[in-house]
């Protein structure tokens, strides 16, 4: 993949219109054993190919080479540890604040490699959001959580429509119309995460990252976001990472299951669960280690 | 909880019977010891400021340039004048700069090499005694220019102001956890957008109390003003001549051989402690509305 072909909205901060590129992946040695995804009735939208990475010198993953399907849910799981989060945090280069950090392998994004020392990190995030494990808003009130992310993405003027969109796309709409100027650190805990969704949805990023969105709710806040990701794969392609199996299997087209820095097997969510193919996986999905 | 479910409980509580735990009553007994005598002591000198100073505080005292030498009457207006003059100065140099710095270190340098010789450098100019600033701004400004100013004080004040300004808002900036910057990051914020919109917002009260601390720090100095400011028995004639301050004037009356010079130092001495003391505490309270209201 030569940068020259790349779109060139990934290379500058602007908003430009969009570029269809075709994914030409570039010649790379894959592992030898490298499970092969058996989702590709879509194109993928997002690539790593033999994606290494080290804090230091732990190594954290392993030749993980995966494909994610435009307007699908790609569940993650697998055992604390095994470098999830990481996997996560490469797709969007929110690793780049950690000083220590080693990567070798690809991260393509529609074809552009996203370490590229062309491509600018700001820019990749625009178009790739992230939820967090943890609500984060910011501490400010609810209305301007969200005309933060539109003012940064070079939003002028009045910003009330978008906020209300966003809102009601993170069915959060009816609980705080009334009290938009409150600050959000009022909200609970739920409501708190539904607002950062809306604040990762205002810009529409094409594709969102999520670190286990609902480990820090209770099941009620929890099926209300994952009925809401259920329905974002209509605009959005979503990576979810959880550790609840019950959750990737209702909300997610397919599932990679990562086993210590490595990519144990992919593939259609339906069939990992009920009839894997590595023993690993199936010890794993079964419960018989944890 | 029914009376009757309390039958079986046995009276006398046994071995969770109360006792006196004596390390509690030595540790926090000491603790109450300090705080009375610090209090003491603090109220002892609000008290002589206020029974020897009051009688000098009248309107005149507040409006009129000093009488002739040992003469009754006039005030120390021209004091009040330039010490807001000087703090204004100081102000706007030694705030930004040292804001500057104090996000320079806490979210751009990191552990650098850089980063660890300004924290060295900031850390031995807090403890540095204020005659050296004055020094260093006699020598650079005033010598060169011919003349003790309003200017050469005020800078000499900034420098002071500088490195305070620059650890406490250090300091604050790191308590503002970094999900926050996460979460800015991950919208596409650029850093500095991060920084100025998020980071700097969340410690906004943080800040606000450092430069209080620090405008009152520099409000009480004398010594780098002796060599700088010089002191002025008029209103100053201009930013480039010298100036008077409450310090200053302070330090002259109580010196000087006049009871009513005496009775002035300490209403001037009375009138700057309330001074700063008002200021901070109204500065405090405007912050800490605006942060109920928006975090
Ligand atoms: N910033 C960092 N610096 C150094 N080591 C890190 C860093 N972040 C993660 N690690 C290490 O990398 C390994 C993988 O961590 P990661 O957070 O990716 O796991 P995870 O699969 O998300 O686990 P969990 O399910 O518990 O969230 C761990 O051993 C962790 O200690
Ligand atoms: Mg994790």
């Amino acid at each position: 993949m030569s940068i020259a072909t790349a779109p060139r909205r990934l290379l500058q901060s602007q908003p430009m219109t969009d570029t269809a590129v075709n994914v030409s992946p570039r010649p790379a040695a894959p592992r030898e054993d490298a499970p092969r995804a058996e989702t590709a009735d879509a194109p993928p939208v997002l690539a790593t190919r033999d994606l290494s990475l080290w804090y230091g010198s732990q190594q954290v993953l392993d030749r993980v080479s995966l494909a994610v399907a435009r307007h699908q849910v790609t569940a993650v799981i697998g055992p604390s540890g095994c470098g999830k989060s990481s996997f996560l945090r490469t797709l969007n280069r929110m690793n780049d604040m950690v000083s220590t950090l080693r990567i070798e392998g690809a991260v393509l994004y529609e074809g552009v490699d996203l370490y590229d020392r062309r491509v600018d990190p700001v820019a990749v995030r625009r178009r790739i959001g992230m939820l967090f494990q943890k609500p984060n808003p910011f501490p400010k009130s609810i209305y301007d959580n969200l005309a933060f992310a539109l003012r940064v993405n070079g939003r002028r003027g009045p910003l009330h429509d978008d906020v209300e969109r966003a809102l009601r796309a993170a069915a959060l709409w009816d609980e705080v119309k009334d009290k938009l100027h409150a600050s959000a650190l009022e909200l609970s805990g739920g409501q708190q995460q539904r607002l950062c969704l809306a604040r990762a949805l205002v810009n529409e990023p094409e594709t969102l990252l999520m670190d286990e969105p609902c480990s820090a709710l209770d099941p009620i806040a929890t099926s209300k976001i994952e009925e809401l990701i259920y329905h974002l794969k209509q605009q959005y392609t979503v990576v979810m990472v959880t550790h609840n199996m019950q959750q990737a299997a209702r909300v997610s087209d397919t599932t990679a299951f990562l086993w210590m820095g490595r990519l144990v097997e992919i593939g259609r969510t339906q069939d990992l669960f009920t009839n894997p193919r590595e023993k690993l996986t199936e010890d794993y999905v079964t419960g018989r280690f944890g | 909880m029914p009376a009757d479910s309390r039958r079986d409980v046995e009276r006398t509580p046994g071995r969770f019977r109360r006792r006196v735990h004596w390390s509690d009553v030595f540790g926090f007994g000491s603790t109450v010891v300090a705080m009375l005598v610090s209090l003491g002591a603090l109220f002892a000198i609000l008290g002589y400021l206020v029974a020897h100073g009051i009688g000098a505080i009248d309107w005149n005292f507040l409006i009129k340039e000093p009488a002739a030498v040992g003469e009754p009457g006039g005030g120390i207006a021209p004091s009040l004048v330039g010490t807001a003059v000087l703090v204004t100065i100081s102000s706007i140099i030694g705030i930004p700069l040292g804001v500057g710095v104090g996000i320079y270190l806490a979210e751009l340098a990191g552990n650098s090499h850089l980063a660890r010789v300004t924290r060295l450098a900031i850390n031995t100019f807090v403890g540095m005694p204020s005659i050296i600033a004055g020094i260093f701004v006699y020598f650079v400004l005033v010598k060169p220019t011919g003349t003790f100013s309003a200017v050469a004080g005020g800078v000499a004040l900034g420098v002071i102001m500088v490195p305070i300004m620059a650890r406490t808002t250090e300091d604050v900036l790191r308590l503002v956890p970094d999900t926050i910057r996460e979460a800015g990051l991950a919208l596409g914020a650029p850093r500095w957008r991060v920084t100025l919109g998020l980071v700097l917002p969340a410690a906004r009260a943080g800040v606000v109390t450092g430069g209080v601390l620090a405008v009152a720090r520099v409000a009480g100095e004398t010594a780098p003003l002796i060599l700088t400011a010089l002191g002025n028995e008029y209103f100053p004639s201009g930013l480039f001549h010298p100036i008077d301050e409450i310090t200053l004037r302070i330090l002259k009356y109580a010196r000087g051989p006049y009871d009513v010079w005496h009775q002035q130092a300490y209403g001037a001495a009375l009138l700057l402690v309330v001074g700063v003391a008002l200021g901070s505490s109204l500065l405090r309270l405007t912050t800490r509305g605006y942060d109920m209201r928006n975090q």
